[in-house]
């Protein structure tokens, strides 16, 4: 149907003219669910009562002129890591499954204020862990373009709704490219904005120096779009910055990128990284000098140790975070053994998997007393090491022209049983958010298996204007982003 | 061998801030369980701290009060346990940059003062109550007192005897309740006192093995503990044994502890900083502005009273000794002008009355406005001290007012001689028996005449003017 080529402002657009309702366009989308999540596993929850309901209240308020919003109508779905009041959010853990959250996030008040119609909650590695949301209590997110393949991670099912057309955009969250990454495996737009740019409340945490929620979309003027609505200080996040949201309206009209200065830090392409993935990012380099930009290659130094100083930095904050999981308050209880130690051990033996017991442990080795020094405090100089890294280059480059990751998508079950492997292969993606810095992941071509590539555009703190400008003038100017797949039954 | 005991107290107090340190909740004690509580302070996925800029500006208040130095670049860590009275299973506190450091409180001892030093204060959040159902084999979380702002008052190990602590605790209360910044209930939970102690014999410098007394809700249980462990211990080592670094439960209805956990069993808190909350920076504007708030502590009121409203250093200490009489003798004084009476009607008719009718200071709810205009009736001479004590106790127990209730009882002073003579009269007429006694030279009797005259009189004559014409009229018979 013509409504699967649009993108969320133009569907929103259509609606505002009266060529389609709010109520239509919902329908459109939980038929598209229907016919489409029994092969990609995208929701984990389907809310289409709520959003039917939300749907016909957003057309009468379009109707009598009381929203003004490019996307009111239009509807979405969220990760299931972000707080939906009276709509379950789970993490993808059994630990929450079931879990009624009694507040909403900020981010979802706010798209609720602009219009937004809620179709679900979606699938993701269990508490953001992950890199192929295969480690999903609720099974693992199929890749729209081969449904043998991860739909990459953690916020697999954002990517791929947007990819399969189960949802217009969608929320997800990235910790340490979840993304990005899930963007380039499905062939969609994302941003991971500036950390404090968009408030965490609400997000459930899993390492809150890390973590910031972006938008996923069809191009990046939708995510844009989305990014703006959600963006801005807020009073319940003391890391939020204190800044009004983003105002990106200039960023389409002047996408004009000549003599911006963009840097490929060439040390990522030279080992590990698959040649048809290197070829796009390499061709991605060539549109950018084709539309005036000047490149330039250089040495990222420190680039070995950021995976490391990651998992440190993260597993210690998430073995603090989540240890609330403890069969007290809400969430999952195991009912075996008798007394207080047995419930917190056998709840949490139970109700996590086995990634998440992974990271809780490394975590809780790290903050322990005699290898905090070690472990935490040289992950800590690390990070201000990283960051400074990125300083100097910005001091030299508009932006930084990198892969996401060393592959296109994978096939599932391949590399869940190696977690080095799996760590190794967000080499491209941790250093961001452990520099806090924005960067967005776009499609910039296929492999020979048909298999979409992002390529990651990486900016200064608060330079997501320039970051859009630069994927707009690429988006005008290319077709990645509008090639769609047909999803192909299972065997 | 003689041993002598060594001691150092952890003292965790509840700030009296309007709401939670990370969160809007009330900090209001009571109420309905889990009715105090929001997302943030039960510990909701994904709800995120705030910090209460009101729990800074206390934790200096104190700081200076207690002659620290103030930390200007503040961090908050992370303290990871399990329980299920701490709904995140950490508790924000500060472990690297505590608030406050250095400082020391004065306490009078036997030998005169002596400094406790002070080794730090910090911020920090409490935890929830566990509700042991009786009746049911199950415990049951309130989470109300969840996210209450504390203040951990850790001091050096300078005790010497459980009199130096009792000493310290109520200096280091009556500090806190002048500040405002807590009521120091110990009953309700609102300060609470951590004891470590070791002994050693004594002239020797090395300090013993310690052990950490918890769980007394009184200071008689504070001082009851401190020599029962002091006694154990030096017991202990008397008999050979080794004392053995644990922390113990002090039980108040067998008048014992018992050992809790050893520090075999002790916990890696896994301390982390706190990324939730960035930095918080207090600059000398802050600090300042803090200061010019600062009320005035109970000592610097006793040298006020004393050196310029004329109190005795007696009436001046019973008076500070509770602040809520503090400042009913303040604002009473300074509407009437007239400290000393103030001072008199405090003395002898409020102390009474608290102790008859068993009420804490900290409960009195008594009009400055009406104990002043009172006293001005008694300086214009419209009523007499008796009356004004009975008035006194009217507003106490009442709250009248005591002009209304003056006229309304006619209480005012009978000035007319021709008036009192003539009941005097009729007085005498009445005790023949006693006119004649005292004409005989029983004295004595002179008092119940007089007091039978004021009775008639209903009290309300100046006793000079009665005694004056008593005398002059038995002396006619």
């Amino acid at each position: 149907m013509y409504i699967d080529s649009m993108t969320a402002i133009e569907q929103g657009k259509l609606i505002k003219k009266g060529e389609i309702s709010a109520v239509e366009l919902t329908k459109h989308y939980l038929d598209n669910i229907k016919k489409n999540d029994k092969n990609i596993n995208a929701y984990i929850t389907v809310t289409e009562e709520k959003a039917l309901k939300k749907a016909e209240e957003v057309q009468k308020l379009i109707d009598s002129n009381s929203i003004d919003s490019p996307i009111a109508g239009v509807p979405m779905a969220i990760k299931d890591n972000i707080m939906t009041k009276d709509i379950y959010t789970t993490c993808a853990s059994k630990m929450l499954e079931g879990f009624n959250p009694i507040y909403n996030s900020t981010v979802y008040d706010k798209l609720e204020n602009s219009g937004a119609i809620i179709l679900g909650k979606l699938n993701m590695d269990e508490f953001a862990m992950g890199g192929s949301t295969e480690t999903s209590f609720f099974g693992p997110v199929r890749n729209p373009w081969d449904i043998e393949r991860v739909s990459g991670g953690s916020s697999g099912g954002s990517a791929a709704a947007v990819s399969s057309m189960e949802a217009a955009y969608t929320l997800g969250s990235d910790t340490g490219g979840s993304i990005r990454q899930p963007c380039s495996f499905c062939g969609v737009s994302g941003i991971k904005p500036t950390y404090g740019s968009v408030s965490r409340y609400g997000l459930v945490a899993f390492a809150s120096s890390l973590d910031q929620i972006g938008p996923i979309g069809k191009d990046i003027k939708d995510c844009a779009e989305i990014l703006s609505i959600i963006s801005g200080h807020d009073k319940k996040d003391s890391t939020s910055i204190n800044m009004p949201k983003f105002d990106f309206s200039d960023c389409f009209e002047n996408d004009n990128i000549k003599g911006m200065k963009i840097g490929i830090p060439i040390n990522y392409l030279s080992k590990g990284i698959d040649d048809d993935v290197k070829n796009c990012i390499l061709n991605s380099a060539d549109i950018f000098k084709k539309l005036g930009a000047q490149i330039f290659e250089f040495e990222m130094p420190d680039t070995d140790y950021a995976v490391a100083a990651y998992y440190i930095v993260a597993c210690a904050e998430a073995s603090s975070n989540l240890s609330r999981y403890d069969g007290i308050k809400y969430g999952y209880r195991s009912n075996k053994g008798e007394g207080l130690i047995d419930v917190f051990y056998n709840s949490r033996s139970e109700g996590f998997g086995m990634e998440v017991k992974r990271r809780i442990m490394l975590g809780s080795f790290v903050l322990s007393s005699g290898y905090y020094e070690a472990y935490y405090k040289k992950g800590l100089k690390t990070r201000a090491v990283i960051k400074n890294s990125f300083d100097s280059a910005f001091e030299k480059y508009d932006a930084i022209l990198s892969p996401i990751a060393p592959t296109a998508a994978f096939k599932i079950g391949e590399n869940i049983k190696d977690p080095l492997k799996m760590y190794l292969g967000d080499i491209y993606t941790v250093s961001v958010n452990l520099a806090g810095i924005p960067a967005a992941s776009i499609p910039c071509g296929f492999t020979k298996d048909n298999l979409p590539v992002g390529v990651q555009i990486i900016g200064p703190t608060l330079s997501e204007k320039k970051i859009i400008k630069i994927c707009s003038a690429f988006q005008n100017n290319t077709d990645f982003h509008k090639r769609t797949c047909s999803i192909k039954e299972e065997k | 061998m003689e041993f002598e005991m060594t001691a150092g107290l952890e003292v965790h107090v509840e700030l009296s801030t309007k709401t939670k340190i990370f969160c809007g909740c009330t900090t209001e004690f009571e109420g309905e369980p889990n009715t105090h509580t929001c997302p943030v302070c039960t510990g909701m996925p994904g709800s995120l701290p705030v910090l209460n800029k009101s729990v800074v500006e206390f934790a200096v208040k104190t700081g200076i009060a207690l002659n620290c130095s103030i930390t200007r670049h503040n961090k908050f860590d992370r303290k990871n346990y399990f329980y299920p009275d701490l709904p995140k299973a950490y508790q924000i506190s500060q472990l690297y940059l505590p608030i406050c450091t250095n400082g020391h409180i004065d306490i009078k001892t036997e030998n005169g003062f002596k400094s406790i030093r002070i080794h730090e204060i910090h911020m920090e959040e409490d935890a929830g109550k566990l509700i042991h159902d009786d009746w049911d084999d199950c415990t049951l979380v309130d989470y109300n007192r969840c996210g209450v702002p504390l203040l951990e008052i850790v001091s050096e190990p300078d005790f010497e005897s459980a009199e130096e602590i009792i000493a310290y605790l109520e200096k280091l209360k009556e500090i806190l309740i002048y500040l405002g910044v807590s009521d120091c209930k110990m009953q309700e939970g609102s300060m609470r006192a951590d004891v470590n102690i070791s002994v050693k014999p004594k002239g020797t410098s090395e300090l013993g093995t310690r052990t950490e007394m918890k769980n007394m809700s009184s200071f008689k249980a504070i001082y009851k503990a401190v020599n029962y462990e002091t006694k154990r211990q030096i017991e202990l080592i008397k008999e050979g044994k080794r004392v053995i670094q644990q922390t113990r439960r002090w039980d108040e209805n067998k008048d014992a502890s018992f050992a809790m956990r050893s520090k075999e069993n002790a916990q890696d808190y896994r301390y982390f900083p706190e990324p939730d909350i960035p930095p918080v920076d207090i600059d000398d504007m802050w600090i300042n502005n803090i200061i010019s708030y600062m009320p005035e502590l109970a000592e610097t009121k006793r040298e006020r009273y004393i050196n310029e409203l004329g109190l005795s250093e007696y009436d001046a200490s019973v008076i500070t000794s509770a602040k809520p009489i503090a400042m009913l003798f303040e604002e009473a004084s300074e509407k009437c002008k007239s400290p000393k009476e103030v001072c008199n009607l405090i003395m002898g008719e409020l102390m009474r009355l608290l102790s008859d009718t068993n009420t804490l200071p900290e409960n009195l709810s008594i009009s400055p406005d009406k104990i002043a205009s009172l006293v001005k009736l008694v300086n214009e001479k419209k009523i007499n001290r008796n009356v004004a004590k009975e008035v006194f106790e009217q507003i106490f127990k009442n709250d009248v007012d005591p002009v209304y209730y003056v006229n309304e009882k006619a209480l005012m002073i009978i000035n007319d001689e021709e008036f009192v003579s003539d009941i005097i009269k009729k007085v005498l007429s009445e005790n023949v028996k006693s006119v004649e006694e005292y004409k005989s030279g029983k004295q004595k009797v002179f008092g119940f005449l007089v007091g039978q005259s004021m009775k008639a009189l209903k009290g309300k004559a100046e006793p000079n003017l009665v005694n004056d014409i008593l005398k002059k009229m038995l002396n006619e018979i």
